[in-house]
């Protein structure tokens, strides 16, 4: 019996080698590749951490000292060292509710007409035209509300509600018509926090699959109801993570809406009142804080501001998962 | 032509689901579909050209032919399905019983309403029950009907896709939590809900197990009669099961329609045989 060919077996030791060789220098490429795109992943969570340990430990002075009065005083009294968050809190809240609440049934309007209804030729345009307004910087919008908006609401809006209609008693309208107000802010929020809304609700009705268009359109849908049954179903997880990008935008908003809002620490009340955001609180305050406790106290507005961000982000996140697992 | 007698080779189910016509349906009967001198565009690229067929009232015809050859195009021209993809155009006539559906004064909405129509892959509506998806059709076209009504055309239809026993206790749930076989059959029942008299299915089970494959084959056997079905197929053993009549297309053109056993065994153009015995396609 002839012995086993020990040569290929050499060979076959030796080109084990060599292929593991190769191996070798392949996994140095893959470990570089694989160490910077995990380094670079894990960057993102480290700033977000940073950011909120330098807060927590500037805030932390203010917490010490004033504890839950930094969310439940209404007064904001630098002099007397009274640093109450709730109005800036609950302004920041309300202006971008509002601008949420005008924005969307016609942001989702302009989605469904650019992804639905426009003729082809007209949609490119349109969705550019959209897609522009997001690009323009938020002083702009700013200059805009101050010069257009604000005097605009002053001179005919605020007289027509309190006069015209006699709704001067009703609480939402109460204060004299200044014109920089909660309103203003919730005006040109709205104005800034379309665009995008628009655009994410368009790409989400636009990846409704046509087979789904197509078979409500083969059951006899008219245009609309096609929309109705077959279109809006598909995209509903998509157009609440659209609102929720929205909302985010407008409670960070601060230059165009310190512009208007009056910044005055008032319960946002009233539509017509001058309001404050946490956001303009911070942007008008931080260059001018005296002593540590104001620059602690604005820290810990920060933090109040970091922390509802996340919290809506959260609720937006658990909203469309369970949009999603219903379907 | 000589009158053959009907394709013999027929499914013999162990349970025909049985054929519940709604009252006000009985004195519609099965139109003859002619389709004239048809040619359908996508832009520059033609998918049907100059198709002339008939299909003979309550009798099924199928399309065979391979990917891309025009078949599910020329389906949905029939209920003016076509056009509403953009850069779609038309031309020819689709006779409905003698009425071009492409005539100036029909609404397409209404040509839908009355044509049943099976895509490909299932599309249940999400968000709607099952319940809700049977009778979405039938409410678009019959908009007042009273719940009892609709509760009886619920189980009828469900029945007759063989679908009710399987879901009579969730009615309610999300079409989503059916399989694919069930879900298919559920869009046959939305199709069939409105008691269309015309029926058009492109491959309905393509993506279907066989056994719903044979339950979707019993169905439009026995829907013959009552209602002329036009079904699109790449299944050829499909076509020879259930059909009356099969036109066979290539590139857009109809090569061949004959009755089916006659293009199945003498085929009378080459390019017929070639496909039916597998040489390409």
């Amino acid at each position: 019996m002839a012995a086993p060919p020990i040569p290929s077996f050499a060979t076959d030791q030796s080109r084990a080698r060599e292929s593991s060789r190769q191996r070798g220098v392949q996994s140095i490429g893959d470990r570089l590749y694989g160490g910077w795109i995990t380094a670079s992943a894990l960057v993102i969570p480290a700033l977000l951490l940073l950011v909120a340990v330098v807060i927590a430990i500037s805030a932390w002075p203010a917490v010490q000292s004033l504890g839950w009065r930094l969310l439940t005083d209404t007064t904001w009294d630098v002099p007397h060292a009274r640093f109450g968050l709730l109005p800036a809190l609950l302004g920041t809240l309300a202006s971008s509710v509002l601008a949420l609440t005008l924005a969307t049934p016609l942001a989702f309007g302009a989605a469904i007409f650019v992804s639905e209804l426009a003729p082809p030729r007209l949609r490119r345009p349109v969705a550019l035209l959209i897609d522009g307004l997001a690009a323009i910087p938020s002083v702009v919008y700013g200059l805009w509300a101050l010069v257009v908006l604000v005097p605009w609401l002053r001179r005919d809006v605020m007289p027509f509600v309190r006069d015209t209609l006699a709704l001067g008693n009703v609480p939402l309208f109460a204060g004299p018509a200044y014109g920089p107000s909660l309103l203003a802010a919730a005006l040109v929020l709205t104005i800034m926090i379309l665009p995008f809304i628009a655009a994410v609700a368009r790409e989400v009705l636009q990846a409704v699959p046509r087979s789904q268009r197509e078979a409500a359109l083969a059951l006899g849908a008219t245009r609309w109801e096609m929309i109705r049954d077959a279109v809006l179903p598909n995209a509903r997880a998509g157009l609440v993570g659209a609102m929720i990008l929205g909302l985010g935008r407008a409670l960070g908003e601060t230059m165009a809406v310190t512009m208007v809002i009056g910044n005055a620490h008032l319960l946002p009340t009233s539509l017509f009142q001058p309001a404050y955001t946490i956001a303009s609180l911070l942007a008008n305050q931080f260059a001018e804080a005296s002593g540590p406790l104001h620059v602690s106290a604005l820290m810990a507005a920060a933090g109040v501001l970091l922390a509802v961000t996340i919290v809506v982000n959260g609720f937006a996140r658990w909203l469309v998962r369970r949009t999603e697992q219903q379907r | 032509m000589s009158r053959e007698p009907a394709v013999t080779a027929r499914p013999t189910p162990a349970v025909l689901a049985r054929v519940d016509v709604a009252p006000d349906a009985i004195h519609t009967a099965a139109p003859t579909l002619r389709i004239h001198q048809l040619t359908a565009s996508y832009g520059e690229r033609v998918a049907v050209r100059d198709v002339s067929l008939e299909c003979a009232p309550g009798r099924v015809t199928a399309i065979i032919g391979p990917s891309g050859c025009g078949k599910s195009s020329l389906l949905r021209c029939v209920n003016r399905l076509h056009e509403s993809v953009v850069d779609a155009r038309v031309s020819g006539a689709v006779h409905l019983d003698g009425r071009d559906v492409y005539a100036h004064d029909v609404d397409p909405v209404e040509i839908r309403r009355r044509i049943g129509f099976v895509s490909q892959r299932p599309t249940p509506f999400p968000m709607m029950s099952i319940r809700d998806n049977v009778v979405a059709g039938l409410r678009a076209a019959t908009p007042r009907l009273d719940a009892r009504a609709l509760d009886a055309c619920v189980e009828r239809t469900l029945r007759r896709v063989g679908l009710w026993d399987e879901v009579a206790r969730r009615l309610d749930d999300d079409p989503a939590s059916l399989s694919g076989g069930q879900q298919q059959r559920l869009c046959l029942a939305r199709a069939l809900a409105p008691e269309p008299r015309l029926l058009l299915l492109d491959e309905p089970t393509a993506s279907l197990d066989p056994l719903s494959t044979q339950r979707v084959e019993e169905l439009v056997y026995t829907l013959r009669g009552d209602v002329t079905v036009l079904i699109v197929t790449h299944n050829l053993q499909q076509a020879a099961r259930v059909s009356d009549t099969t036109a066979f297309m290539l590139d857009g053109e109809l090569i061949e329609a004959a009755r089916t056993r006659a293009l199945f065994t003498t085929p009378a153009d080459a390019r017929t045989e070639a496909y039916i015995t597998g040489r390409f396609g």
